[in-house]
């Protein structure tokens, strides 16, 4: 299922989304498996919501994005609380401006606590910052124990979504994965692989003196570090090794522990139907003298890499999101392109938004326009980010950076131009039936009508702009007589 | 009730059957329909391609236009959305133009919705009746409404129809303006399920609440040799309420 030679998200800038999404609509596999999960999730996210909140639904979701809402308007001060808190328990917690620091910084621990073996729980934030590459460059064995994560790590591949990273592979995938990589016998019985990981990353576990996270939360008041997950792996990660580091975004703040109750219920229910994830962990600090277990040291790098940036007022709301991908089940474009297309680690309508601002909007020119700007989305999201909104304002931004084509923009401005007065439109709408008409004309196309149009003809095959249209679908010519006409025709005028 | 009919720039060159419809329905519901003629484009283009500087004075013009209006109402779910949902924000910083971009929006109304909210209209009671089975594409931009199965209600209310719902309904067909034409693979895609989705219902006919998602589905139809036809909800009430011809057979 890779799509390139190259590892999946290593792309020339700018990214050009056309070829990999031409690719992924004509990968028949790749149709099924991710259409098949994100309906499914998109339905059982429904369902979920409408079984525990039926008519509050709005109202819940509304609750949880106040709460993300009012702890990034005064960030610096519970940012503030955080780390004096987490440091009171013994947390140590590190500043990095950007990726690179975020992985000196790990490294750093890692090198310090002769760490040599590394089992990591699954985390977008160290996908961002590129975390694996450098833990293994440096020497230090890393094992992903995401079952998914772990598979993609086998197979050389990148995750494809926020939460379910292996969404474009099927378990016969894995099969040949684990038969090749860990040289056991071929079986895709989705228990005997289940075993076969379990088995593989239990030793592991044992013997690491690193254990990574992310985190889905961090609880200013506590300075506790909240850990979502379904198979037990993040616990694993965060009891067993001498060394915790934990890796979160700034914008991964909450107020207080009673804030919890509303943010698991919709990040479990939004990610995969469930009322909780199997398991929550809560951390706060290192083993006390009386735990029987628990790493001895705790560290949380907190990651900036341009999210002051999206501080600002009109894009705040992005740093809402507590990804769990409900926006990439139910957006259309996703589903057809899958998560790689977007060439960047953070896919479907919020890497659409987030990856151009965390990156660079001339490095991904195409994200903000790749979509219908339907609002699947926006009605998906748990804290009701306006991704529609969002997708237009950076539309907004490329036009007055200069950074569209001139024939876009002659374009539009000559169709601004033609609709910015009454005769101005009257000619141009004129001229404009008149050549389409005549287009059909000259292509040979039947004047059968059709759909209530006695004189409708239908472009199979248009010249010029209308070739990416009729690639596709045919053309409809205007009719012949506006409403404009007709209402002139009844004398009402 | 005064109700200025609002054609949008594609409509009028397009499918006017939709507004002409809308008109005489109007009419027969007891509304008096003007048509102010200056009118020509919401801006809907230029302002979801980021020029809002002309969306501007696209929208300046359209409040202008229908300043005096009791009513607007449109036969296009995007074209409504656009002056509802995005008019008011473009004047962030001038309170006089908020407040009459927020005036046309609160009085704007797509056409299913209108028949719905403001005039309770029970189709049932004025005799509509037609024929055929019958099924509805949901638009997106009808969601920015707040408008769900209003169309199907209005349906529901027809004697003689016989409805399928749509598989999918809540999925995009992959119009989106000049998506289809930017990205033509995954719009065709996006088309092409939906078109399909379509054949499915073995439906006579579709009934769509926006010109846009029309022009993009019945081309995919025509491509993948779905005879489905394609009317407007304002032709069909229309035409159920005898008030015009049908559409016929299909070319």
């Amino acid at each position: 299922m890779r799509m390139d030679d190259a590892h999946p998200l290593d792309v020339p800038l700018p990214y050009d989304i056309r070829p990999r999404a031409a690719r992924a609509v004509a990968d028949i596999k790749l149709q099924q498996f991710v259409g098949h999960a994100t309906s499914s999730k998109d339905h059982g996210r429904r369902e979920a919501f409408a079984a525990a909140f039926g008519e509050r639904a709005e109202e819940v979701k509304r609750l949880a994005g106040e709460i993300k809402q009012h702890t990034l308007d005064h960030l610096d001060w519970y940012l503030d609380l955080f780390i004096m808190r987490a440091e009171a328990v013994g947390v140590r917690v590190h500043y990095a401006a950007d990726g690179a620091e975020a992985n000196r910084i790990a490294l750093e621990i890692a090198r310090s606590n002769s760490c040599r073996l590394c089992v990591k729980s699954k985390s977008m934030v160290t996908e961002e910052t590129g975390l694996l590459g450098v833990l293994e460059g440096a020497g230090i064995e890393t094992i992903e124990t995401d079952l998914g994560e772990f598979i993609l790590q086998l197979d050389h591949d990148a995750p494809s979504h926020i939460v379910t990273p292996m969404i474009h592979k099927d378990r016969t995938a894995v099969g040949r994965a684990f038969a090749r990589e860990l040289g056991v016998g071929y079986t895709d019985d989705p228990e005997k692989l289940a075993g076969i990981a379990r088995d593989h990353l239990r030793a592991k576990y044992r013997a690491a003196d690193l254990g990574i996270s992310g985190a889905n939360f961090l609880i200013a008041e506590t300075g506790s570090i909240v850990l979502c997950t379904n198979e037990g792996n993040g616990r694993f990660c965060t009891s067993a090794p001498r060394v915790h580091i934990a890796f979160a975004g700034i914008e991964k703040l909450i107020p207080r522990v009673q804030n919890l109750g509303v943010m698991l219920k919709v990040l479990a229910r939004s990610a995969t139907a469930q009322p909780l994830t199997c398991y929550t962990s809560i951390i706060t600090g290192p083993r006390r003298h009386d735990d029987v277990d628990g790493p001895e040291e705790v560290h949380l790098i907190l990651l900036d890499n341009g999210r002051t940036e999206i501080l600002r007022e009109e894009t705040r709301e992005l740093l809402r999101c507590i990804r769990c991908g409900a926006c990439l089940n139910a957006c259309p474009v996703y589903r057809r392109v899958g998560g790689h297309a977007y060439g960047s680690v953070y896919s479907g309508p919020i890497g659409a938004v987030i990856t151009p601002l965390l990156k660079g909007l001339e490095n991904y020119p195409d994200l903000p326009h790749a979509t219908s700007l339907c609002g699947a989305c926006f009605e998906a999201c748990p804290v009701k980010i306006d991704l529609p909104r969002q997708l237009i304002r950076l539309r907004e931004r490329q036009v007055e950076r200069g950074i569209t084509t001139w024939g876009e923009k002659l374009v539009m401005r000559a169709w601004a131009w033609s609709l910015k007065g009454s005769w101005r439109y009257a000619v141009a709408s004129r001229i404009q039936r008149a050549v389409v008409r005549e287009l059909a004309a000259l292509g040979g196309a039947a004047w059968r009508g059709g759909d209530g149009y006695a004189d409708r003809a239908w472009i199979a095959r248009g010249p010029g702009p209308l070739k990416a249209w009729t690639d596709e679908r045919d053309f409809p010519t205007p009719v012949s007589s506006s409403f404009r006409d007709w209402w002139s025709g009844e004398n009402r005028a | 009730m005064n109700v200025s009919i609002f054609i949008t720039c594609l409509g009028d060159s397009y499918f006017p059957r939709a507004s002409i419809a809308a008109v005489k329905v109007l009419e027969r519901l007891g509304c008096r329909v003007d048509f102010p003629a200056a009118q020509t484009c919401c801006g809907q283009p230029m302002f979801n391609n980021g020029f809002h500087d002309d969306a501007r004075v696209l929208a300046r013009r359209m409040i202008g236009v229908f300043e005096h209006s009791e009513r607007v109402v449109t036969v296009s779910g995007s074209c409504a959305s656009m002056i509802r949902e995005y008019y008011p924000g473009l004047f962030a910083g001038d309170e006089e133009m908020r407040g009459r971009a927020a005036r046309l929006a609160g009085k704007t109304f797509e056409f299913g919705e209108f028949l719905v909210r403001e005039l309770n209209v029970d189709l049932a009671a004025l005799g509509a009746r037609s024929r055929g089975r019958t099924t509805y594409h949901y638009s997106c931009h009808l969601r920015g409404l707040g408008v769900t199965d209003e169309a199907v209600r209005l349906i529901g209310q027809i004697g003689g129809v016989e409805f399928a719902p749509l598989g999918g309904a809540e999925q995009c067909c992959g119009f989106g303006g000049t998506f289809a034409t930017k990205y033509p693979a995954i719009s065709g895609k996006m088309a092409r399920d939906k078109a399909e989705a379509i054949r499915a219902t073995c439906a006579a006919r579709i009934v769509s609440s926006e010109p846009g998602c029309t022009m993009n589905l019945a081309g995919a139809c025509r491509r993948y040799g779905i005879e489905t036809e394609f009317t407007s909800l304002a032709e069909l009430i229309a035409e159920s309420l005898g008030l015009m011809e049908g559409g016929g057979a299909r070319g």
